[in-house]
Order: C-alpha cells, then sequence, then structure tokens
C-alpha cells in the first residue's frame, strides 16, 4: 500500500510541477486511436481581460495549443499487446502534438480503458480525539478504510473518498473544522492490472517523457460527457470505445463505480470483416461511411461496393446492400449493449435516483444507434459528445475523443484521492525514523 | 508471432529524430542554437582575421585613407585666414604665431589652439575664429587699447586700462597723449591711477605724471617740481580735497612743493625753499634782517 501511496504522491508532484511549467500533455491510450493534446496553462486570470466573462468552471484556465491524433497499434482491448508498436505510435503522436504546439512537453498525464477495472466501496469510521474535524483526522478516516483483499497483480488506480458523514450527518464534502464525534468516509477504490500499468509506464518512459498522472478513461469520459446536472443527481457514462466499452457512474459530482466491457467498435469492423470476406480496413471504411443499426427500405437499394484485389472479377466487384451490412453490426452493437446493461445492473444502476444513460466514444457515432440504445438501456439515453475546452480543433471536438478531453479537465481540477491527503501520524513517524536511522547505519 | 519490424509506410519517426526534435524545442537549446552559435561563429571569425597584424594594419590604412579622401574635398578645404579688426602690425603677428600652409583641411585646424595662442599676443584682448563658407578662416580681433605709458627701469611700456601690458614704446614722446605712471606695481593698479588722473582734470596740463610709491600709494607729480602726495586708502577723495582747494584759492599756483594729502586728518603742505625764506622775512623773523 505504502509504495502505491508514494508513487502516486510522486506523481501528484509532478503534475504540480507541470502546472508550474505551464505546459503539460495528455495521452490517450486508445484501442484505435492514440491522442495527445498539449495544454498550457495560464492561470485562471490571463483570459479574463479578453474573454469578459468569467471562468467556464475553471476550464478556461488551460488552453490546447497542440493537438495530434494517430491511428494505435499494438493496443487491443485496451492493453499493450506489442510495445514497441505502441511506442511508435505515441511517439507519432506527442511529437505531432509538439510540433502544432512549438513547444516541448515533459510530463504526461495518461489514461487507458483496458486492465480489467474492478470497483470496490470502501467504508470506514473513527471516533474523533477532538471535537473538531482536523487534516489528521481525515487522514485517520481515510486509513481507517478496510481494504479489501484485490488480489496480487492489482493495483489501485483512483482511491477517491465520495461522502464524509459526521455523526447523523451525511453528504458532506468537506468535513474539516465542522464538530462531530464521529467521522465516516465512503470511499471508491478503483483496481487495474499492475501489468498493463507497467507496460504503459515503460511506453511512456521510452519516449522520454515523465509520468504525471494516470486515469481510467471511463472516468476521464465521464468528467467530459456528463453535463453537471448529470453528475449531480446520478448517471453512467459509456465510452464506446474501439476495444472496450467503459462504464462509469457517477453521483454526487464523485464517480462511484467503473467497469469494463471488453467489446468495442473493433469487433463490428472484425464482423464485418468476416461477414463480407474483406479486409479490416475496407470492413473499417464501410462502417463508418454506410454503417447503420436501423435499416430502412432505402438501404434494400442501397449497394456498397465492397470490392478486393484479388485480380478476379467476380470476387473484386462483389457488392453488399446496407442492409445487409447493417444487419452485421446490429447484432454485435447489441450485445455491446447488453452487456453493458448487464453491467450496469450488477452495479445496481437501476437504485439510482436518475437512470440517466450517455453514450460517448467512437464507436457511438454509429448512425441510429439513438434509436438502439433505449430499447436495451432504458429511455433516458443520449448520444454525449465532451464538453468543449478552449483551443481544441475542431476534428477534435468529437465523441471520440470524449475521455482525451476529460483528462484535460482532470488534470487541471483533479479529484482529491487518497493519497492528496495527509498520512495519517501514527504511521508516518515511525517509519522515517526507521528509514533515518536505515540510512545512518549504511552510511556510518 | 508476427516479427516487429515496422510496416512499409511507417509515420512514426524514429527514436533518434523524436529526441532531436525534442531537443530542438527545447528554448534554452534553441536560443542558443539561434543566437548564440551564429554570434560565435562571427566573432570567431573576425577574432582569427584580426590575430594577424598584417590585416589590422591593412584596415587602419584603409580607414585612415577614406578618412583623408573625405578630409580632403574641396568643401573642407580652407584656403585663405582673413584678419578684422587688428592693425597691420598685429595682424602680422598674427599670422606669424599661427603658421598654417593654406591650403588646409578644416578637419586639421584646431580652432580653440588657435583661439589661445592669438589671445596669448599682448596686445589682442579677444579673438573669435571662425572657419566661412568658402573656406576661409576668419579672425575677428579686438585690439587691447593703450591707457597709459608706464617707465619701469627695463623701459617704457603701454598699458591698456586693465593693467594689461599691450607693446614696448621707445619714447614717450611717441605716445604724449597718454599720461605716464612710474613705480614698481603701478601696471597692478591702473584703473585706480586713471581714477586718480581724471580726478585731477583741472591741472591736466601741468600733470607730468603719476608715481607708485613703494607699491602702496601713489604720488601726482606736477611740472614745477610739485608733487601731491595721496594716501593708501582712498586716493581719490584725498585728490577731490586738493582739487576743490585748488579751485577755490588756486592752491597749485602758489610756491608750494608738496601737498601732503597721506594723513587725511592733517594734510600738510610743504612750501619751496623760497617761498619759506620769503615768508620767514615778512615776518620778520631773520636775524639780520632788522639789522640791515
Amino acid at each position: 500500500m505504502m509504495d502505491l501511496y508514494s508513487s502516486q504522491r510522486a506523481m501528484r508532484g509532478m503534475r504540480k510541477a507541470a502546472m508550474q511549467r505551464g505546459v503539460i500533455a495528455i495521452l490517450d491510450v486508445g484501442t484505435s486511436k492514440i491522442a495527445c493534446l498539449v495544454l498550457r496553462f495560464d492561470g485562471p486570470d490571463h483570459f479574463r481581460e479578453s474573454d469578459g466573462v468569467g471562468s467556464m468552471a475553471g476550464q478556461s484556465s488551460f488552453r490546447i495549443i497542440g493537438a495530434a491524433t494517430t491511428r494505435s497499434r499494438g493496443v487491443r482491448f485496451g492493453e499493450i499487446d506489442a510495445m514497441q508498436e505502441t511506442e511508435r505510435a505515441i511517439r507519432t503522436a506527442v511529437q505531432a502534438a509538439q510540433k502544432m504546439a512549438n513547444v516541448r512537453v515533459d510530463h504526461v498525464i495518461a489514461c487507458f480503458s483496458g486492465a480489467e477495472p474492478r470497483s470496490y466501496g470502501l467504508a470506514g469510521s473513527i471516533e474523533l480525539h477532538d471535537t473538531q474535524v482536523s487534516e489528521q483526522d481525515v487522514a485517520r478516516a481515510l486509513a481507517s478504510c478496510d481494504v479489501p483483499d484485490y488480489g496480487a497483480g492489482r493495483e489501485v488506480l483512483h482511491a477517491q473518498p465520495v461522502n464524509f458523514a459526521l455523526d447523523h450527518r451525511t453528504g458532506m464534502g468537506d468535513p474539516r473544522g465542522q464538530i462531530g464525534n464521529k467521522l465516516a468516509v465512503d470511499m471508491h477504490l478503483l483496481t487495474v492490472d499492475s501489468d498493463v500499468i507497467q507496460n504503459l509506464l515503460y511506453c511512456i518512459k521510452r519516449c522520454d517523457l515523465e509520468l504525471a498522472g494516470i486515469a481510467s478513461s471511463a472516468y476521464a469520459s465521464g468528467i467530459s460527457s456528463l453535463v453537471e446536472d448529470e453528475q449531480e443527481l446520478g448517471a453512467a457514462c459509456i465510452d464506446m470505445g474501439g476495444g472496450t466499452s467503459g462504464i462509469s457512474i457517477f453521483i454526487k459530482k464523485h464517480m462511484i463505480y467503473t467497469d469494463c466491457v471488453r467489446m468495442g467498435g473493433d469487433h463490428v469492423t472484425m464482423d464485418i470483416s468476416k461477414g463480407l470476406q474483406v479486409p479490416l480496413t475496407t470492413a473499417e471504411r464501410i462502417k463508418t461511411f454506410y454503417g447503420g443499426v436501423v435499416a430502412t427500405g432505402m438501404d434494400d437499394r442501397e449497394m456498397i461496393e465492397i470490392g478486393g484485389d484479388t485480380g478476379d472479377w467476380e470476387h473484386d466487384r462483389r457488392t453488399v446492400s446496407r442492409t445487409e451490412l447493417i444487419g452485421i453490426m446490429r447484432p454485435r452493437v447489441e450485445e455491446i449493449l447488453e452487456e453493458v446493461r448487464a453491467r450496469l445492473d450488477a452495479a445496481g444502476f437501476e437504485h439510482l435516483p436518475s437512470q440517466q444513460i450517455v453514450l460517448t466514444g467512437g464507436a457511438s457515432q454509429i448512425p441510429g444507434l439513438d434509436g438502439l440504445a433505449p430499447k436495451i438501456l432504458g429511455q433516458q439515453v443520449r448520444i454525449g459528445r465532451p464538453l468543449r475546452v478552449q483551443g481544441l480543433p475542431q476534428a477534435a471536438t468529437g465523441a471520440p475523443f470524449a475521455s482525451a478531453v476529460g483528462l484535460c479537465l482532470f488534470a487541471a481540477n483533479p479529484q482529491d484521492e487518497w493519497w492528496d491527503f495527509e498520512i495519517p501520524s501514527e504511521r508516518y513517524p515511525a517509519r522515517s525514523l526507521k528509514r533515518a536511522m536505515k540510512w545512518f547505519k549504511d552510511n556510518w | 508471432m508476427r516479427p516487429l519490424s515496422a510496416p512499409a509506410r511507417d509515420p512514426a519517426p524514429s527514436r533518434t529524430a523524436y529526441r532531436m526534435h525534442r531537443l530542438w524545442l527545447t528554448p534554452m537549446y534553441r536560443r542558443m542554437l539561434r543566437v548564440g552559435l551564429p554570434l560565435l561563429v562571427v566573432v570567431s571569425a573576425v577574432g582569427w582575421y584580426l590575430s594577424d597584424p598584417d590585416h589590422i594594419r591593412g584596415i587602419s590604412d584603409k580607414a585612415a585613407e577614406i578618412r583623408r579622401s573625405i578630409q580632403e574635398r574641396p568643401e573642407f578645404m580652407v584656403k585663405l585666414m582673413a584678419i578684422d579688426g587688428a592693425s597691420e602690425e598685429i595682424a602680422e603677428s598674427i599670422r606669424a604665431v599661427l603658421p598654417v600652409d593654406f591650403p588646409v583641411s578644416s578637419f586639421d585646424l584646431d580652432l580653440p589652439a588657435m583661439q589661445d595662442r592669438i589671445e596669448e599676443l599682448d596686445a589682442v584682448d579677444r579673438a573669435d575664429l571662425r572657419i566661412r563658407p568658402g573656406g576661409i578662416l576668419q579672425i575677428e580681433v579686438r585690439e587691447r587699447v593703450p591707457a597709459v605709458v608706464w617707465r619701469t627701469a627695463q623701459g617704457l611700456e603701454l598699458l591698456d586700462a586693465e593693467g594689461h601690458r599691450v607693446s614696448s614704446i621707445e619714447s614717450h614722446l611717441k605716445r604724449m597723449d597718454l599720461p605716464l605712471l612710474a613705480g614698481e606695481g603701478a601696471d597692478e593698479m591702473v584703473p585706480e591711477a586713471l581714477e586718480v588722473l581724471a580726478t585731477a582734470e583741472p591741472v591736466a596740463s601741468r600733470i607730468r605724471g603719476l608715481v607708485r610709491m613703494g607699491e602702496r600709494r601713489w604720488t601726482l607729480v606736477l611740472d614745477r617740481d610739485q608733487s601731491i602726495l595721496l594716501p593708501e586708502s582712498r586716493p581719490v577723495q584725498a585728490l577731490e580735497q586738493v582739487m576743490a582747494l585748488e579751485h577755490a584759492q588756486d592752491l597749485l599756483a602758489r610756491d608750494i612743493a608738496v601737498v601732503d594729502m597721506r594723513n587725511e586728518n592733517r594734510p600738510t603742505l610743504r612750501m619751496s625753499g623760497k617761498a619759506v625764506e620769503e615768508l620767514r622775512r615778512a615776518k620778520g623773523l631773520v636775524a639780520g634782517a632788522g639789522a640791515e
């Protein structure tokens, strides 16, 4: 636990250093694309004069000065599969973004979608020494949470206190300074496979970049795609990516649950490729140009040249109607949505006061999805696009960039995590004294 | 396993290219390369070139040549000297002290030094030099006007009203219009002497000269061996008293040798020998006078 604590603290320190320098890069390592955005932080008052309006919920404190995307390589299901390939892809994206920004970036905040995220709800409570809640009390309360046995080879990615309760009062955002006897805390813990993180760390290190933070892309998409009242009242964000579909549930502006379905747009492409006997690139092209999930009578007559380069005239002149294409795509999309529904049910989403579901990510752009999704996910479904942030190129404002934009917001307004609080004093001195003694022994 | 070799068209930069690009984006490195390096090249090239004394000499020669060619343009040449306000002899002496070979470039003329040299001449009170358009060195001279003749052991000298030497003369007869001064230190008190002489205007025709006694006080010498001894302080007032007496009683027309005004509380007259004798005789004081 202490290891993670220190590494996450180190990342937080790095992020602060990057903020001081004013330039930080965002890296979204996805299955189908790798996006890199370069942010410049100028402080909140930099834009006020020219804009004439106040900061937009604090998001005007930064500006995107470089953006680049590249086709992802060597990534499957949001996890790094071939490191050299991925490293090259990251390099391409970072270099292009740096070139556009005309500034060198050293610190990067990364997000990834795979690695089987698992959510745990933790609760802890302490009796206060004093009647007033101090920083130390918060730290002790967090430390008193009984950490579940999440298994070897897994690592904590997020550990966010989502709720504080003081005696009988609950739903507090910040209990410090308040009077009470018993402080209870609810915490959301997200664990992922540590191997996946290690691989990503290694790739980023190979690119001469320092990791200043790491986040789950489902969380990042939720931040950017859910509007404020949805985050407050409770909503689920489905980030339909290439290899995975991430699910994040928000309530009271905190993420309380994350899960991931290991199916996405690439599987649809694969189905088309198999069904129509075409290469993957052609299948991807056909999907993006003619894809859909609801067939109409018109689609029977719309014939698509699927081509080929075998030299066989019959084979190369094949055509397929759009209805057939939809017939291939729809079952897979339905499968994904049903799996998402199952995950949401398992998480107890139906108990939330609001059943809002927001679909985002690249695969959410399939035409007709807004008709199909309510049949499976319930009536309150909308297709979401990420928040607008300053300086983002038009090409990068669509749903595929939900997690990249969310990561920008995450960098600008980071959520307090466990490791941002003080270390409880009863642990801290013993260890540091021991370490000091060891240092003395080693050196003299 | 699939070989990990790069695909045919790999958009990814190589590790080296990526690092070079990052290095190039480093502000300090970039500044060094864009400013520092050219500066270094220029400085070292210039330094190498100047390390050879022949090159330095060549450059300085060339610079001097260019400078010379500009200075010797006809617009800058001074062809003649014009002296205004000076008499013939003084103009001659000015030409003598300024040995300038015309034509000469105006850059080579050191006007302040020339002015100093002209003003060193005793007869010159002030000189203004300028180079007039048309290449003429214009010298405006104001001469000193001799006010008195001063007789010293060395000879006769003309002094102006401030006591500055103007020139020497051989004989007082040449400048009979000027009053004569004598005595050590008379030249330092010329203004006072002139005041005294102005006061003595009523007897101007009889004045022989003014003598500075012991560098202290004046004695006005008249003809018929008369002299008026003036005090150290306020000689003019003392002389005014004498002049008043002269005006009222024709004092100086009488047979008086000396009017001694040195002590202002006790003006004293000394009569000539004959007058004393006559006085005594008139008073019947002379022994034997009654016996006669």
